[in-house]
């Protein structure tokens, strides 16, 4: 396991969204309204918008550019649009965050 | 073995000739040699905009339709400057009066018509003009540069086109006319009356049930006597008393003619090697002086010319529209109701409407529209294939709309369109797709086949296209939304609902709301929650704590992001009027960033695009520090105000439309609408900044400020509506403030004003604004009230630490193991 801890669950505003710089890319940390956290790459599966700019719903969020609304918890976009956002794992543990860092595609079929 | 071409020789080198000839290349390109004569020196050109360009609003160059290249790219033989004098049907060859002869073997005569010159003393003066030719409008423009009046007889179309073109030159018009309204063909005494009026406003004078006795002058004009004595003056006079078909060579040739050269349904004369189309024809009796039946006479002479033998041309029904920019005039058929006819009238003086439709057996018959044009194809298509209209006579006056876009037009329309037809032109959806998608995955509603097929799912203009689609597809199945559409799935509250509920609930914010309306979803979607946030933010000014979250990024950090990520910046411009002090803090600020494009914006003010999220409080630090108010710059708020120069600078200018646009930036600055705003403020009727197709455009005159509501220059265009005439700056800002306040608490959040006014009819919004003063100073005051807590400048909080976390990340990964904060 590779756990980095990355900062408080309190610099993420509720229904906001902040980003982790990796070598590899962005990734984007989310807060649902009632404090859960997910984390997906950066890059909406349809044409690589932004997703920490969209406009967080549920455990949903929905992308900047063009309104695809991508499903936090598995990345996948939802129907009928088709495609995903790579998933990484979050814990958070006494209001702390950790991501895990991994070049293993999760959460998609 | 190549055989002989034969030779097809064409006289007259006008629209009807060579739209004849475009025809029969696209079907038999190398069917025939082709000599063409033309007496005009120039390339083929659309006589129909001469009047644009004798009113200054297009050049010749535009008009021309065919340059002499594609004479050549077809290897057509033209002769310009030529006129042929002499047709010898027995040698079948033509003869032209510098003595050139060619043969043919099929003659095409289309040498149009002569306009009248009415023989009355003194018309062959220097000074006398026609108007026919774009010889005929270069004089006239030369004449209007040195003389001062002019006088134009004949109030039909085309001597009203040429008044008002002169008018525009900056000459004083009188129109002389026989009759007691202008265009009477066209228009019924009460239509006619209106454009009357409307003209008379625009400066032209009018002298009708007139009759000129004598034209005055001595070596050029001077001036015109009436039968009654009366005399006026005119340094320019234009005869438009009407046109006579062109007809002396051929009868020179021993064809047979009446008022035109006769012609079969073949578009045959008497001789069958001769055709003839266009304005000189006489076809089942009739002439026709519009180009819209020479084009399908082109047509059938075409398909006969190329031996198809196939079409027959049965006779035309036309329309007529007046080319006189600002006034809406439209007729067609037969408009003065016969014995057992019937007649339906609209008039609405106060939005300068009239309409009337004239019935025999339900069926229409003739239409003159004034003032609101936009039905006049329908109307025209619901005459010429002879609809009966029964089911729709109830509605018929108020237009196509009136009846739904999944209304039977709508229906019968797509069911007749080809599957390779694009239906959404955004996403490139043809009607195929849409009607496969909706049979293979048993789609049923429109947001279905928008989630499948991206149809309608961009712009929407294609909505109404793509709802007809689907009731075709379905049958009876497709029920039309009802009237009231939840606003999206969370729920089944509607929009129109939310003003009263907020305010009966009293809800102050987002999650209350949802609660109390029992939302079906935690936290809504991205299509509620910024529906929400505007309902409430209109409610309680100043109370209301934005919710930064239910905004778009571009609302949210008041720059528009970019296909790449990145963002663009503009400044406000107040008025379209910057300085080279802030010209420079601009140049200076875009180095510093490497703003790698800047651009003139169509909303006179200057974009900077490209900016990394991470800079934009820096850039914004800056350009408050050099003054730039901002913000709101993608706002669904207040855009921009355009302006032109007005009369501190422009010749014509009649107010100071610079000055009045910036008041009125810096009053309405700030403002969050239902959807963008756009204001406009032009210095007089020529209208430079296009206030006509703003959401509140201020075009001055004279006597004070017009004003004009409802326009939209986007997706689909619309024309303001005319709402009423103000005297003072005062007014114009009263008028301003209580309009959008109206339209803010009144309008759907996403409607636009256009769409707005289309729902409640400016009859709605003049009931409020003009007719009730009480009302409108009530509205002015709750407008100015909630500008106070809006007009803050969000990039300066933002520059100086406001959402800071939005443009930070919140931490970099160098390796794997190792974070930086
Ligand atoms: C910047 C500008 C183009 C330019 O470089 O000139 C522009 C750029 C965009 N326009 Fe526009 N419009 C610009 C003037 C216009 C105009 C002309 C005008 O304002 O006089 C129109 C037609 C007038 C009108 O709105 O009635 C116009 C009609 C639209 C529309 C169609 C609106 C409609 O109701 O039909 C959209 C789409 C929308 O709003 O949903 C749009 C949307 C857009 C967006 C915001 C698309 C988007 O969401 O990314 C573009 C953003 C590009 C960017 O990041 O800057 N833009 N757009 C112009 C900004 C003027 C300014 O200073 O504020
Ligand atoms: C100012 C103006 C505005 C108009 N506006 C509209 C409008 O808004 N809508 C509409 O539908 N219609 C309009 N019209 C009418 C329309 O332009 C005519 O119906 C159309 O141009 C007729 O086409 P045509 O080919 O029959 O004649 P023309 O276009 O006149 O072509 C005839 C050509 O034949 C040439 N010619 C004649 N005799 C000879 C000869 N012996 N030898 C060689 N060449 C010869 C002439 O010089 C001319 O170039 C307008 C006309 C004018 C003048
Ligand atoms: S700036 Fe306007 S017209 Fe140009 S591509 Fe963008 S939305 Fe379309
Ligand atoms: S890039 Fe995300 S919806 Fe198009």
């Amino acid at each position: 396991m590779n756990w980095i801890q990355v900062g408080n669950l309190q610099d993420i505003p509720r229904q906001g969204s902040r980003v982790v710089k990796t070598a590899t890319g962005e990734i984007a940390l989310f807060r649902s309204v009632d404090d859960q956290v997910f984390a997906l790459n950066n890059r909406c599966p349809h044409k690589g918008g932004q997703l920490s700019q969209g406009i967080v719903h549920g455990t949903r969020v929905t992308c900047p550019m063009h309104n695809w609304v991508i499903d936090l918890e598995s990345g996948e976009a939802v129907a009928p649009d088709k495609g995903c956002a790579h998933r990484h794992e979050v814990r958070v543990a006494h209001g702390v965050l950790f991501l895990e860092v991994s070049d293993e595609v999760k959460g998609c079929k | 073995m190549n055989k002989q071409k034969q030779r097809l020789v064409v006289i007259g080198n006008g629209m009807a000739g060579i739209r004849t000839l475009e025809e029969l290349l696209k079907m038999s390109p190398d069917e025939y040699e082709i000599t063409v004569f033309g007496a005009e020196p120039q390339p083929n050109y659309n006589r129909i905009l001469l009047s644009p360009v004798l009113s200054g609003e297009m050049k010749f160059q535009d008009t021309v339709l065919n340059d002499w290249s594609w004479y050549e790219e077809n290897n057509i033989t033209l002769h310009v400057g030529k006129t042929v004098n002499k047709i010898d049907r027995v040698r079948c060859q033509v003869e032209t009066e510098d003595g050139m002869v060619v043969p043919y073997d099929r003659l095409l005569i289309a040498t149009g018509s002569n306009p009248i010159m009415l023989p009355i003393p003194g018309m062959n003066l220097p000074g006398v003009l026609a108007y026919r030719s774009i010889d005929d409008v270069e004089k006239m423009l030369a004449a209007a540069k040195t003389g001062r009046r002019a006088v134009v007889i004949g109030g039909g179309l085309l001597g009203l086109e040429a008044a008002n073109g002169l008018s525009l030159q900056g000459m004083e018009v009188s129109v002389v006319h026989l009759c007691d309204w202008p265009m009477e063909r066209q228009l019924d005494k009460v239509g006619g009356g209106l454009l009357k009026e409307a003209l008379e406003k625009r400066g032209l004078k009018f002298y009708l049930s007139r009759q000129t006795e004598a034209i005055l002058g001595d070596d050029k004009v001077s001036g015109l006597r009436f039968k009654d004595g009366e005399e006026i003056e005119a340094d320019l006079l234009v005869m438009a008393a009407g046109i006579r078909p062109n007809i002396a060579l051929a009868q020179s040739a021993g064809i047979h003619c009446e008022r035109g050269i006769v012609v079969s349904d073949t578009m045959q004369t008497f001789d069958p090697k001769i055709y003839s189309v266009g304005e000189c024809v006489q076809h089942r009796g009739q002439t026709y002086g519009l180009v819209a039946p020479l084009f399908e006479q082109a047509k059938v002479a075409a398909n006969h010319l190329a031996r198809y033998g196939r079409m027959r041309y049965e006779g035309s029904s036309v329309s007529a529209k007046l080319k006189v920019t600002g006034i809406d005039l439209f007729s067609a058929g037969d408009f003065n109701p016969g014995p057992g006819d019937e007649e339906l009238l609209l008039q609405d003086s106060a939005r300068g409407v009239y309409k009337k439709l004239v019935l025999r057996d339900n069926k229409l018959r003739g239409a003159v529209l004034y003032g609101e044009t936009m039905d006049g194809p329908w109307y025209f298509q619901l005459m010429r294939d002879g609809t009966d209209i029964t089911e729709m006579r109830e509605h018929i006056l108020f237009g196509q709309m009136h009846l739904g876009d999944s209304g039977r037009g709508g229906v019968s329309s797509v069911a007749n369109m080809p599957d390779t037809a694009e239906i959404c032109g955004c996403n490139g959806v043809c009607k195929g797709t849409i009607v496969s998608a909706i049979i293979d995955k048993k789609l049923f509603t429109l947001e279905e086949v928008r989630a499948h097929t991206k149809a309608s799912a961009s712009c929407g203009s294609c909505t109404g296209l793509v709802e007809a689609i689907l009731a075709n597809t379905l049958g009876g199945d497709y029920s039309a939304k009802s009237s009231k559409k939840a606003i999206c799935a969370c729920t089944e509250s509607a929009h129109q609902d939310m003003p009263q509920a907020i305010r009966d609930l009293g809800a102050k914010n987002i999650p209350d709301l949802m609660r109390a309306l029992q939302w079906k979803t935690p936290d809504g979607c991205h299509i509620c929650r910024p529906a929400l946030n505007y309902y409430l933010m209109t409610a309680w000014p100043g109370e209301y704590q934005d919710d930064s979250r239910s905004r778009f990024i571009n609302e949210r950090v008041h720059a528009n992001i970019q296909k790449d990520g990145t963002y663009s910046v503009i400044p406000r411009i107040w008025g379209g009027v910057t300085s080279p002090a802030e010209l420079r803090a601009i140049a200076e600020i875009a180095e510093r960033h490497e703003v790698p494009t800047v651009h003139i914006t169509g909303g006179q003010r200057i974009g900077l695009y490209g900016i990394t999220k991470e800079n934009l409080p820096k850039m914004w630090g800056e350009l408050v520090e050099a003054g730039f108010v901002s913000g709101h710059a993608y706002g669904k708020s207040l855009r921009t105000v355009k302006t032109c120069v007005g009369s501190e600078w422009c010749r014509f200018g009649t107010q100071d439309s610079t000055g009045l646009g910036i008041k009125v930036e810096k009053m309405t600055w700030g403002s969050w609408t239902p959807h963008k705003f756009k204001i406009a403020v032009s210095g007089c009727p020529r209208n430079c900044a296009e206030a006509t197709i703003k959401d509140f455009g201020i075009v001055c005159v004279d006597s004070g400020y017009e004003i004009h509501v409802g326009g939209n220059g986007g997706i689909k265009v619309r024309v303001t509506d005319f709402l009423c005439k103000v005297e003072t700056e005062e007014q114009v800002l009263e008028y301003c403030g209580a309009f959008m306040q109206l339209y803010r608490e009144q309008a759907q959040y996403l409607d636009r004003t256009a769409h707005w006014i289309e729902r409640v009819g400016l009859a709605y919004v003049k009931q409020y604004i003009v007719d009730d003063a009480a009302g409108r100073v009530e509205l002015y005051a709750r407008f100015l009230e909630s500008q106070r807590y809006s007009q803050d400048d969000p990039w300066k909080e933002r520059a100086e630490g406001k959402d800071a976390h939005e443009f930070a990340a919140l931490a970099t990964v160098a390796t794997k193991n190792e974070v930086q904060k």
